[in-house]
């Protein structure tokens, strides 16, 4: 399931999400969270899906992560139907394509930096020292090579949005996609963040930010606006 | 990275939350390790105890005639006339089965002989082997006889002929030394000339033969009636009779400790697996968020069990040392109090191996359901805890 991070040019789209619908039952009544939703993303975008809170586009997000199996429609990545597969290939397709940043970092309170930016790469079979030179690596980039060792509640927040990112980056997996990755950062931090992310995408990451911070807006290549299940491109 | 690195990092860096997940294996190993201990303390206090009560199984010539006589009163019959066994063939008593459990063997000859124109009982027996199983014996004067010419009197035979210790005896022609002098036992040693038991057989015309042999034994595993018929196989021509009252309400006490103590460990362990149960489910629930991100970031099913699981091995081994170096301590300072002139039997290193296999086995039975149940959750509904 392995790909290349440079797609081949046979293929349209990236991620191609058709007649996409999803209901939330809570006891008697159910909420459309997603209505109807159809558009693509191409390889190598930056593209931030805004709208307000309650809008929809965490579902979305979580969606396209391969998390949530939406109650009707498709989701297309490499033209791959990720929700024909069974969880342990969602699991595997989620580990070979997908880097998930999370709202509020999500590190895991007992590794260290080092740890959490290899977790990922537990499940990969990759040895010791190239996990090692990966980890490093990205660390570095993420400017945190001297903190390494530290535990994540020794680090400010800015700092564990690093880790978050570069445990997202760490396999090279080709769609990053971020969920309010800014949301309890000041407004310089969330600046550096909105940068490193931009930089990524120029190495030739997808990355996909949800947010309702208009200000964000100038760092992406397109903006799909998301209101009441709905989406406008 | 490695799964295990995770499941390591957890339980290193958050002691204090592992101590009380290891509390129900510890608790319930630490109970199973003292009244073990107890038990085996009791039982070889038992042991020491019995060797003191005297032999428990007697070996005797088989004969036509019944006994004519209770509590040391004869009421006739041919007493001295008995037929006898084969000194050489007694060897053979160490090749039974359970041979290791014969404390002591003590083979005696009996017979009558003339002193001072009285007949007098006399019995031949091998001092060391006698001595340490008759721990009532004590003499008043002297020592216990060292060599072939020298004999011991019982407390009436010494007081009729007016003998004292280091005085010369004639038995049926031969001179002898007294070299003790019993103290009344009320038994028949009473009446009898005590000697070595080759002397005796010279003096009795038997040579290589004996009359009787009576036989201390414990036996942890098995009863003493089946040592009984371990001997009488051997011995074909002997009736061999065990003495069972003494032992069997001691082993009875014991047996009554151990299924009491079998059935507490059952019942400790059983609420030390529930208490595992429920730490355990509650650290997953506690984990659900972790457990999304794990997920989320491309961990299947089957590495969230993994994670769960081996953290449960790790804290069965943790919980079974605690446990075991716990139950000790409790038995160490427990059993001098508890039980009578008793002390720590000392610690088994087998059980310990025991314990900690068992702590493991307990860990991971009662981890597998919140494992299974940490492998299955929904990813986005552990996502929304977020």
């Amino acid at each position: 399931m392995k790909r290349e991070m440079k797609m081949t040019e046979d293929v349209d789209h990236l991620i191609e999400v058709s007649g996409l619908k999803k209901t939330y039952q809570s006891g008697d009544t159910s909420v459309d969270a997603i209505r109807n939703m159809d558009f693509f993303i191409d390889d190598a975008e930056f593209v931030t899906i805004m709208g307000p809170s309650g809008s929809g586009k965490s579902t979305l997000l979580s969606i396209m992560g391969a998390l949530n199996h939406p109650t009707m429609g498709k989701v297309l990545v490499d033209s791959l139907d990720i929700y024909a597969l069974n969880a342990e290939q969602r699991a595997d397709f989620r580990s070979d394509y997908i880097g998930f940043i999370f709202q509020s970092f999500q590190l895991i309170p007992y590794l260290t930096v080092l740890e959490n930016v290899k977790l990922p790469m537990a499940v990969t079979g990759r040895k010791k020292k190239i996990q090692d030179q990966m980890a490093e690596d990205v660390i570095e980039r993420v400017g945190l090579t001297a903190k390494a060792h530290r535990l994540p509640d020794q680090l400010s927040g800015g700092e564990q949005e690093r880790v978050a990112i570069a445990r997202a980056i760490v396999n090279k997996p080709p769609i990053i996609l971020a969920d309010e990755p800014t949301g309890n950062l000041d407004s310089k931090t969330a600046g550096d963040i909105m940068n490193l992310l931009q930089s990524l995408n120029r190495d030739g990451h997808t990355v996909i930010v949800v947010t309702h911070n208009p200000d964000m807006e100038a760092y992406a290549g397109r903006t799909i606006r998301v209101q009441d299940g709905e989406c406008f491109t | 990275m490695k799964l295990h690195n995770i499941s390591f990092g957890n339980i290193s860096r958050r002691k204090g939350r592992m101590l009380f997940l290891v509390l129900g294996l510890v608790i319930g190993i630490s109970t199973v390790v003292t009244l073990l201990s107890m038990t085996d303390s009791m039982t070889r206090d038992i042991e020491q105890k019995l060797n003191q009560f005297g032999a428990n199984i007697v070996m005797v010539p088989k004969t036509e005639n019944l006994a004519l006589s209770y509590g040391g009163i004869d009421v006739g019959g041919v007493n001295y006339s008995a037929r006898e066994l084969d000194e050489a063939k007694l060897a053979d008593i160490k090749t039974i089965k359970n041979s290791k459990n014969l404390s002591i063997v003590a083979p005696k000859i009996l017979g009558s002989v003339t002193v001072n124109e009285k007949k007098v009982l006399l019995m031949g027996v091998l001092f060391e082997e006698e001595i340490a199983l008759k721990t009532w014996w004590h003499k008043s004067e002297g020592v216990f006889p060292q060599k072939e010419n020298e004999v011991m009197l019982g407390a009436e035979v010494a007081s009729q002929f007016g003998l004292k210790a280091k005085e010369a005896i004639f038995i049926s022609g031969e001179v002898f030394t007294v070299a003790a002098i019993l103290n009344p036992t009320g038994a028949s040693e009473d009446n009898a000339v005590i000697a070595e038991l080759g002397a005796a057989q010279k003096l009795l015309g038997k040579e290589g033969k004996i009359s009787m042999v009576e036989i201390s034994a414990f036996c942890q595993g098995c009863p003493i009636s089946e040592l009984t018929l371990q001997i009488a196989e051997k011995f074909p021509e002997a009736k061999v009779t065990a003495m069972k009252q003494a032992v069997m309400s001691k082993m009875q006490s014991i047996e009554m400790f151990q299924s009491f103590s079998f059935g507490v460990s059952i019942i400790v362990i059983l609420i030390g697996s529930l208490l595992v149960f429920v730490t355990m489910m509650g650290s997953v629930n506690e984990r659900t968020r972790e457990i999304g991100i794990f997920r989320a970031i491309g961990f299947r099913q089957s590495h969230v069990m993994q994670i769960i699981l081996l953290e449960a091995l790790l804290l069965g081994i943790i919980g079974g040392l605690l446990g075991f170096v716990l139950g000790n301590l409790i038995a160490w300072g427990l059993i001098p109090i508890v039980i009578k002139d008793s002390t720590f039997a000392g610690i088994n290193l087998p059980l310990g191996v025991v314990s900690i296999l068992m702590a493991v086995a307990l860990s991971l039975l009662a981890s597998l359901y919140p494992a299974f149940k940490a492998g299955n959750m929904d990813p986005s509904e552990a996502l929304r805890a977020l």
